[in-house]
């Protein structure tokens, strides 16, 4: 976020002190007020419930009543070699969520924004779009009526097909790319609009200029549209580095969380954290993790919003 | 939408290779998107037995609407589940309107003195947070969310990133009108009510599709908050169910039930039929939804 001085705000009430400006503004921070003190409640309250990884706790005896353990969660959770796969796995698959969902995010804009049959493009548009509007829980079941091993729709396909259809649901090798087809199956048709938004506002004149000098439709897209859309990119670059290290939990929870065995193939912070709050590990473990999740997420988006700050200072986040 | 560009010349390998590319590719992904929904529809209006014959085939031999009469014949937990949804949607969609338009106001207003400072405020929410367990602590601990509705409500009434939309939207809407209305006397909550809003209907219409979008598609809050089932959302009664489901098939499976030949439980077709039937008032939002969400979002691009 920028924060740009204004132009034309009254300048006159500076030199008149602080409950002159309290009063001028007073209905101002009325109506801020209620999400003023929404974010208080269930922002900044938390932020101080982060004490709780340094804490043993009991719910009986509350935050402030159990008692201090130091570093021990932490230790715990890096003794029992839980925290490295756990963020090997969240950021792998963010990782792969981000790149593979901006190729084909910026892909789909282009090609929709290209197409000239227009029923065609409404159409499949809208399909794309289709899955962005269901739940996890019903896609999840959508999945599986798919996937099912003895009358899914895949299976079927596949015995027709002459070949050995594996079992999905007990074996976890398949699950890493099904993952991420799944959240792009998802997710493509909703993150292609805020792209189709940008090549709308893409200068014509320089698709003008580029056709007198004789550039097809492939020089086009490579030499303006892509490059045109470089600073949404790494904006939506950005926002999602903010939150690398906090996996998709719906999704995982959905599909892989409830199966021991699909869950070797993608355990995340997120997974652990929940089933530590639901008591299948002590809590202030869950929370210990929780607070590693967040300050590298902080420590993350700091660092990319200052490397991108140093290269192409318009682009930044704030 | 974005305009036409092209006037180039046609015939060419390369105009044709381009072309063709494009259509193939949103051709195949948009069938992969658009099959599965066709399926399931169509699955959940077969019989059982014809199901277990064949599989899941897009074109069904026996239609049947035994699933569904299944799922409904015991409608008072679904109905409650529904009322639940509808209620949790409808307060939900408007708090949260009302919550981010409002604030949104506040800090694109020009005169309004710490609207920097504020806004950093609210902005620090979204680079660091202190997770979620403190979170649901104090939900569950302190403010006593379980089995309320406050708990469905609350937790998604207010975002920060919507907020900013409504803020950038609201600073393009010249302040000039306002300061007319100034003038002769209008408050600020006057403005907001009679001329901000009115003049920001697609921003709204944006917002309150996603909110309303968000609020029916939960599961997650009611799984956090909802032990009782009267208090259950519409979609974590689904999972519930299918889990139930995936429970007694697991059951038969190990010969801890008895299921006589003639007898066969229509598990597959009901889980489809309750999908479309949890599923089912949504859609009716998307061709609404498809219209205003490239408008929104344009205008709100998150930079700000």
């Amino acid at each position: 976020m920028k924060h740009p001085s204004g132009g034309g705000a009254p300048k006159k009430s500076d030199k008149r002190g602080f409950l002159y400006d309290l009063k001028k503004n007073r209905v101002y921070l009325l109506l801020l007020s209620p999400a003023l003190l929404y974010v208080i409640v269930f922002s900044y309250i938390p932020m101080g419930g982060v004490i709780m990884a340094f804490k043993n706790y009991n719910y009986s005896k509350g935050l402030f009543g159990s008692p201090w353990v130091g570093m021990k969660n932490f230790e715990f959770l890096t003794v029992s070699n839980k925290l490295w796969p756990l963020t090997r796995n969240t950021l792998l698959y963010n990782f792969a969520f981000i790149t593979v969902g901006m190729v084909m995010e910026v892909g789909f804009a282009i090609v929709i924004n290209e197409m000239r049959c227009r029923w065609f493009k409404k159409t499949f548009q809208s399909f794309i779009f289709l899955p962005y509007f269901i739940s996890w829980v019903t896609a999840a079941a959508v999945i599986q009526t798919m996937l099912d091993f003895d009358n899914g729709l895949i299976s079927h396909v596949v015995r027709a097909l002459g070949m050995e259809m594996p079992n999905i649901y007990t074996n976890a090798k398949p699950w890493p790319f099904l993952l991420v087809f799944f959240r792009m199956w998802k997710g493509v048709g909703y993150g292609s609009i805020v792209y189709l938004g940008a090549i709308a506002g893409i200068d014509q004149e320089l698709y003008e200029v580029a056709e007198i000098d004789g550039a097809n439709s492939w020089q086009k897209v490579f030499h303006i549209t892509i490059p045109q859309l470089v600073p949404t990119m790494i904006i939506m670059f950005l926002l999602a580095c903010g939150q690398i290290f906090r996996g998709d939990f719906g999704m995982f929870y959905q599909l892989i969380g409830n199966n021991g065995v699909l869950l070797e193939a993608g355990d995340i912070l997120d997974l652990y954290i929940y089933r530590a709050m639901a008591g299948n590990a002590n809590i202030s473990y869950g929370a210990a993790a929780g607070l590693y999740q967040s300050v590298l997420c902080f420590i993350t988006i700091l660092l990319a919003n200052y490397i991108v700050k140093r290269i192409q200072p318009d682009y930044t986040l704030f | 939408m974005a305009h036409r560009h092209h006037r180039r010349l046609p015939g060419s390998a390369s105009e044709i290779s381009f072309r063709a590319l494009g259509y193939v590719l949103l051709f195949s992904f948009g069938l992969i998107c658009v099959i599965p929904f066709v399926l399931i529809i169509v699955s959940s209006f077969t019989s059982e037995s014809a199901l277990v014959r064949n599989g899941f085939t897009l074109f069904p031999e026996e239609f049947s609407l035994e699933a569904y009469k299944m799922v409904f014949t015991n409608p008072e937990r679904i109905g409650r589940a529904y009322l639940n949804t509808i209620f949790v949607t409808c307060v939900g969609t408007v708090t949260s309107l009302f919550l981010n338009t409002l604030t949104g106001y506040v800090l694109s207003r020009r005169d309004f003195k710490w609207r920097n400072g504020f806004s950093f405020f609210f902005f620090f929410t979204t680079l660091f947070s202190g997770g979620l367990i403190p979170w649901y602590l104090l939900c569950t601990q302190t403010l006593h969310f379980k089995n309320t509705y406050y708990g469905l409500i609350l937790p998604m009434a207010f975002s920060v990133w919507n907020m900013i939309i409504a803020k950038n939207f609201m600073k393009g809407i010249p302040y000039e009108i306002s300061e007319s209305a100034k003038m002769d006397g209008a408050g600020e909550l006057r403005i907001y009510f009679q001329m901000y809003l009115p003049i920001s209907k697609p921003l709204l219409a944006t917002l309150g599709l996603f909110a309303a979008l968000g609020y029916w598609n939960d599961w997650y809050n009611s799984m956090l908050f909802s032990t009782k089932e009267e208090m259950q959302s519409l979609q974590y009664f689904l999972q519930d169910m299918l889990s139930t489901i995936q429970a007694l098939k697991q059951l038969i499976a190990d010969g801890h039930m008895e299921v006589t030949e003639n007898l066969v439980l229509p598990t597959t077709a009901m889980r489809m039929a309750m999908t479309c039937v949890v599923t089912g008032p949504i859609i009716f939002l998307y061709p609404l939804v498809q219209r205003y969400f490239v408008k929104g979002l344009t205008i709100g691009a998150v930079k700000g």
